[in-house]
């Protein structure tokens, strides 16, 4: 089995050799090992996306919108770098579209990284398929399949507000069965077990 | 008294780091007090008449077992070599995670010996290799089949009788990668467990020449004298592999000199010092000389260092015995003051070093904060702006953004890996022409580079939209970053430069590893000891913290 160091300083080479700067070489260094932390392909797809990369032509994208579309497949990496070096103005967009993204799972750790920046979960859908993305601490997804993923054709991306996944009454009943490990205080209790003293006037 | 930490920009220069010397913090002397407790064993001793097969050591406590995998093997004179070049060694290592079954034995038989050539499991925390000082080894082994111990002053030439050539850890050629084992609170320390692999090592390195000897003689042969042993380390050879690590690491290079700079400060801010704390001082101090008389080198490059330092160091001991009481406020402030006054800077890191001596409760728990969870500083803050970068280039890198890097002489070297070995390598630019391999090393050139982008930008724009253009540089905008927080993670100095030393960025590292007797064989690589004068595993629960200033050579 490969060591995520190897993965990391393989990922990072190869994606100099392709022509990508240093700085983002060590992006998708870093990305390609989360991908596979995470049990997905990294590594393959990345592979696969670096073999067209030289002959077929893929768009970059600067400004990140709310809506990004474009007929030649979008490069996952320069979408991602943005995407992550955008994200504190994107998160006021609150929902974000793009249509044609090549190799879409490279596109995966950057928002998961991004998640973790801006404190709030985000829900990505390529395609039919959820992932979500839960501060870059773990992915939750329908998705299982190991194989490369050339193309997502509609990616959307939507930022999640910091809200409870359970209702105030489910909490109170929780709450409640809690208190069953506190001790009831007697008189005595009230006047000796606690550090300061019953007024705090002086 | 408020005594500041010293200014990155002086202490980060190379000649500066290339002078640095071992201390309380380095990490093989940390490791010894960590693993002080431990249960020490030889599981498994399974050699030949002539020295070669399989051997195991272990360090237990608890639950956990850390076992020392030996492989000694046959080669010629004519396979030895320290160069990575090399394909076979006297010696492979594994330190492996537990105790290892037969199948482990065999798998590791059929791949520690090749070492980079053979494929480790995550179960495996270090590999290593190492060759026999031939002459010295066989020397040793005839002593003591003659019944004899050998002669003292020919090892003390040498100082060891075997050196490692590599020592890998941390997700290399397959070994476990770090996230798996670094929340163990005994290896909280950087290198704690490569500084256990060539500390066992060491062990089988003694028992191994006791055993041929006795098998040459079953009855006349002697054992080699425990005394003898003591002061006998490993020796290591090293070349440029270990210069990059300090670029590539800086968050990590950060919290090493600032366990060092935040120790000798705390010293330095000391009102009152006991006596008995003063006699430690003085006590390694003097006991710390032979060390420095009995380093001996061809590199005319340290001899001169080593000249310097005798006799900066006579002059310090003759204002210690006769000039300089201890009893006034302040004492070791007034000593380093004096110190940068009338010493070089050989000398003055020497006792900057030695002052930590007489005081554990500064640098044990120093020494628990030298590691570094890198990934926490990665990303880099984009929603800042151009003016926080510019005037964090301007504070944290002012030496480094007024080099004139038009001028041939700051371009003279480039950094490459060697396709043949993967190792880093130095090549002059204008000899070469495979510059634009160049590794991304050349951080003074690179960061010049960013100053002058930033200066032509508004100041309000987020680093976000100045990366849209500049991503060539979003390597040194990370670093600018990094060094915003850790003032300690950049070399001060140029890296490609005419007047470079590397041996100055190895020298660095390995004083923070405890080693000693640097002997640079030219600019790129040198020799060195390791735990000389350390106590022997069966000695570690009663050992003397300051041995390193107790061996006889």
């Amino acid at each position: 089995m490969k060591t995520l160091y190897e993965i990391d300083i393989t990922t990072k080479r190869a994606s100099k050799a392709m022509g990508f700067s240093w700085g983002i070489a060590e992006e998708i260094g870093k990305n390609i090992r989360l991908l596979e932390m995470f049990g997905l392909p990294g590594v393959k797809n990345l592979n696969q996306y670096f073999k067209l990369y030289k002959n077929k032509q893929f768009q970059n994208i600067s400004l990140i919108t709310k809506t990004n579309t474009s007929k030649i497949p979008y490069c996952p990496i320069i979408a991602g770098v943005n995407f992550l070096d955008q994200i504190t103005i994107m998160e006021e967009l609150s929902e974000i579209n793009f249509e044609n993204v090549a190799f879409p799972i490279l596109l995966i750790p950057f928002l998961s990284r991004a998640s973790e920046i801006i404190g709030k979960k985000i829900l990505l859908q390529i395609n039919e398929k959820e992932f979500l993305l839960n501060f870059n601490q773990s992915i939750y997804s329908n998705y299982s399949n190991k194989e490369i993923w050339e193309k997502g054709e509609t990616i959307n991306i939507k930022f999640l507000d910091n809200k409870n996944s359970f209702n105030e009454k489910e909490w109170q009943e929780l709450y409640k069965s809690s208190e069953d490990t506190f001790v009831e205080e007697s008189d005595s209790l009230k006047e000796t077990g606690a550090g300061a003293g019953l007024t705090d006037n002086d | 008294m408020k005594i500041n930490l010293r200014d990155p920009n002086i202490v980060m220069k190379l000649s500066k780091l290339g002078s640095f010397h071992q201390s309380k913090l380095s990490f093989l002397r940390s490791f010894l007090r960590e693993f002080k407790d431990w249960k020490y064993s030889r599981d498994l001793f399974n050699l030949d008449e002539n020295g070669y097969g399989t051997a195991v050591y272990s360090f237990k406590k608890n639950k956990r077992t850390y076992s020392l995998v030996c492989f000694a093997n046959k080669i010629t004179d004519e396979e030895r070599s320290d160069r990575v070049i090399a394909t076979k060694w006297d010696a492979s290592f594994a330190l492996y995670d537990g105790i290892p079954t037969k199948k482990d034995l065999e798998r590791l038989s059929d791949n520690v010996p090749k070492q980079e050539a053979g494929r480790l499991s995550y179960k495996e925390l270090s590999l290593a290799r190492a060759n026999k000082s031939v002459r010295i080894f066989d020397h040793v082994v005839k002593n003591l089949s003659d019944g004899k111990q050998p002669d003292k002053e020919l090892l003390s030439k040498v100082g060891y009788l075997y050196r490692t050539t590599a020592v890998y850890g941390s997700g290399k050629f397959g070994l476990a990668d770090r996230f798996r084992i670094k929340n163990r609170e005994e290896i909280c320390g950087p290198f704690r467990l490569e500084m256990m692999l060539v500390y066992l090592a060491r062990q089988f390195t003694f028992d191994q020449v006791n055993h041929i000897a006795k098998c040459k003689n079953l009855n006349k042969a002697v054992e080699l004298d425990n005394e003898i042993c003591g002061n006998l380390g490993i020796g290591n050879s090293t070349g440029l592999g270990l210069a990059p690590f300090i670029v590539n690491h800086p968050t990590l290079l950060n919290n090493w000199i600032l366990a060092r700079e935040t120790a000798l400060k705390k010293i330095r801010e000391i009102k009152f010092v006991k006596k008995t704390k003063a006699d430690v001082f003085k006590s390694c101090l003097n006991k710390s000389i032979k060390n420095v008389t009995s380093w001996n080198t061809d590199s005319e490059f340290q001899q001169k260092k080593i000249k310097e330092l005798i006799s900066d160091l006579n002059k310090f001991i003759i204002l210690l015995e006769k000039e300089f009481s201890f009893e006034r406020e302040y004492p070791f402030n007034d000593l380093y003051l004096w110190s940068e006054k009338n010493l070089g800077d050989e000398s003055i890191e020497y006792i900057v070093s030695m002052m930590m001596e007489p005081f554990d409760e500064i640098a044990d728990l120093l020494a628990t904060q030298m590691s570094s969870e890198e990934e926490k500083y990665f990303s880099i803050p984009t929603s800042r702006n151009i003016f926080d970068l510019r005037e964090i280039l301007e504070k944290q890198y002012s030496d480094l953004i007024k080099i004139d890097f038009s001028k041939k002489e700051s371009n003279q070297y480039f950094w490459f890996i060697s396709k043949n070995k993967r190792e880093p390598r130095l090549a002059d630019r204008y000899l070469n022409n495979c510059s634009d391999l160049e590794e991304p090393l050349a951080i003074a050139r690179d960061i010049n580079k960013l100053y002058a982008r930033v200066l032509i930008q508004n100041n309000n724009l987020t680093i976000g939209k100045f990366l849209i253009e500049n991503n060539d540089l979003r390597h040194v905008v990370r670093r600018a970053f990094i060094t915003e927080k850790f003032p300690y993670a950049e070399i001060q100095d140029n890296t490609i430069g005419s007047k470079l030393m590397p041996i100055d960025m190895l020298r660095l590292k390995l004083s923070f590893f405890g080693a000693n007797k640097f002997d640079p064989r030219s600019d790129k690589w040198l020799r060195i000891n390791m735990f000389q004068g350390a106590p022997l595993p069966n000695d570690l629960k009663s050992f003397d913290d300051h041995w390193i200033y107790n061996s006889l050579s």
